[in-house]
């Protein structure tokens, strides 16, 4: 358990071994009221570690090495997946996985970026940052799913669209440019939810819906608070000040009315209980899905267009 | 021998050659020639001797490509907001002020309807002059309010781009200027109305992957920056060096991501040409 801990979990860490410690004890000497203390005393410590996260740490929890990514979501709330691959064009990107499943009553087309545990992992699905061909998969499950009147249902996590010769070559900017059009007019409902880092269009590029969810500890926007500090500040060491200007967080983006609702995490964040943050996410998932089945598609796609173009501040 | 003895500074080849009156001549970055500004306007601010395409904004396209005094410009005063209340190493309310100052323009696109050549045409132009041509909710606001008055008066789109990409300091809010701008685009799209998108240097970024990608006709001018990522973080991702003449407007065109080049001095004549085909 201690391999991935951040700095701001540490305390909680030492009094949890603590107790763990103790609890060897217990049968020889009567500790458990002084174990009893503790717990109460961790507990304490956590809500308020947990209550006050800055936005650079929230940004950590939403990277998390060991907080459930699609797959993991996909196996825990659904049965029947079959995933699809291929973008029929050049080849299967790994960052980007995608196909049918049943979510209880439901049919659905479930897409999402998918990110490694390891570094074997996370070579074959390159962090999680796709290529062309895998914002073009996503486009062909889409369609596919618009064709046969299955809801989507996308999970973002990526740490940007890849910035490599090749991606550029084969048209990154083209690939998430057609989604965004795309999907603005797709005529099934799709539900949008931020399950760990949603980096700018590399994100977006399957990021467009009906409702927008955030798990508690995740974060999106434009840039990512290292790059923006390297080009604000010319340097990498503002991340914490730029994590704060961007007002990045699920609350923040509650606040900045971009998206519809935050969906909680378990204390201390998604790892820490993985089957409890999946039974949460698949019953925000249904609720979310009985409504927009209703909306005729005509109308589902004329209010896309409305809920996009009301997002902006200006002054006239 | 001091009778031979030259008095004054010799004269080399690159001395005080750069030194030329302001606003009466510019310097050509490809080839170095020393151009009048009268001719380099009547030339298209096209260099008259290598053909390098000076950097100009908004107001010098509109003069280039409508008829004279058609164009109308729309929603000339939108200013940005503050939404974040973003600081770096300056308020971004103070960096806005100062360049609305500076470069007299009120955000980073100009938007209005006019004609070319007779035709009527709704049209944004970016101008890289203001915050390296970022978007952020104004740019999105007034090219999707443009894209707007297309369907509605049943008339050509024509957005030419110039941009580093969304704007940082309006965080999530110029990341959704991507969909927003889409969507209008996608609703265009559906009515049969033409989109014409043409790039210049540069256009990168989350305007690349929005708008300036999903013109029914993608043009370019010659030699353009166009992409997705820019070249110096590419750089440091793959940690080699770049190839010759990559993520320019030839690359794309021999990638397929452009339909073709065209010299600004041919701007006119061409958009003109394609809203002929793209219309009943």
């Amino acid at each position: 358990m201690a391999k991935n801990v951040l700095d701001f979990e540490k305390p909680i860490i030492e009094l949890e071994n603590k107790i763990e410690e103790m609890r060897k004890y217990e049968g020889h000497l009567d500790i458990s009221d002084e174990i009893k203390t503790l717990e109460e005393k961790v507990l304490q410590l956590k809500k308020n570690i947990y209550d006050n996260l800055t936005r650079w740490q929230r940004v950590q929890l939403a990277r998390h090495p060991e907080r459930p990514y699609t797959l993991d979501y996909i196996y825990m709330i659904t049965e029947n997946f079959v995933e699809l691959h291929g973008d029929r064009l050049f080849k299967d990107d790994h960052a980007i996985v995608g196909g049918f499943a049943s979510l209880d009553e439901y049919k659905v087309m479930i897409i999402g970026h998918q990110k490694g545990r390891d570094t074997k992992s996370n070579l074959f699905r390159n962090f999680g940052m796709p290529n062309p061909e895998g914002y073009r998969k996503a486009l062909r499950l889409m369609k596919l799913a618009e064709k046969f009147g299955k809801p989507v249902i996308a999970m973002l996590d990526t740490p940007g669209a890849y910035p490599g010769l090749e991606a550029e070559q084969r048209g990154q900017a083209e690939a998430i440019a057609r989604n965004l059009l795309e999907m603005s007019r797709l005529r099934v409902p799709i539900i949008i939810t931020i399950i760990g880092e949603g980096a700018s269009g590399g994100a977006l590029g399957i990021g467009i819906g009906d409702r927008i969810l955030m798990l508690q500890n995740t974060w999106y926007s434009v840039i990512s608070p290292e790059s923006c500090s390297s080009i604000l500040w010319r340097s990498w060491d503002y991340k914490e000040q730029a994590a704060e200007s961007l007002k990045l967080t699920a609350e923040d983006l509650l606040e900045q009315k971009i998206i519809d609702r935050i969906i909680p995490e378990p204390l201390g964040g998604a790892h820490k209980d993985h089957q409890v943050m999946a039974n949460r996410l698949k019953a925000v998932l249904k609720e979310e899905l009985a409504a927009l089945i209703k909306v005729k598609p005509d109308k589902l796609v004329q209010n896309r267009l409305e809920k996009f173009g009301k997002m902006g501040v200006f002054q006239e | 021998m001091g009778w031979f003895k030259r008095k004054k500074e010799n004269i080399s080849p690159d001395s005080k050659k750069t030194d030329i009156p302001d606003g009466q001549w510019s310097k050509c970055e490809d080839c170095g020639e020393i151009i009048h500004n009268k001719q380099l306007e009547f030339n298209t601010w096209v260099c008259p001797k290598c053909s390098y395409h000076f950097r100009i904004g908004s107001e010098q396209y509109i003069s280039i490509i409508f008829d004279k005094s058609s164009f109308k410009e729309y929603d000339k005063k939108m200013r940005s907001g503050d939404p974040l209340e973003f600081t770096d190493t300056k308020k971004y309310t103070d960096r806005v002020t100062a360049t609305i100052k500076k470069s007299g323009l009120n955000d980073a696109v100009k938007t209005g309807v006019g004609k070319i050549e007779g035709k009527k045409a709704a049209f944004a132009c970016m101008d890289f002059g203001f915050i390296g041509g970022s978007m952020g909710s104004v740019v999105g606001e007034k090219i999707a309010r443009i894209i707007d008055v297309a369907y509605e008066e049943k008339i050509a789109m024509i957005i030419i781009s110039q941009s580093g990409g969304a704007r940082m300091m309006e965080g999530a809010f110029s990341l959704m200027q991507m969909g927003k701008t889409s969507a209008r685009l996608a609703r265009l799209a559906d009515a049969k109305l033409p989109f014409i998108s043409v790039l210049t240097d540069p256009t990168t970024g989350g305007v690349t992957a929005s708008f300036a990608m999903l013109g029914d006709v993608i043009i370019a001018e010659p030699k353009a920056l166009i992409g997705f990522a820019g070249p110096r973080v590419i750089k440091q991702t793959i940690g080699r060096d770049l190839p010759e003449g990559f993520q320019r407007s030839e690359f794309l065109l021999e990638n397929g991501f452009l339909d073709f080049i065209v010299s600004r001095k041919q701007l006119k004549e061409k958009l003109s040409l394609m809203i002929s085909y793209l219309t009943n």
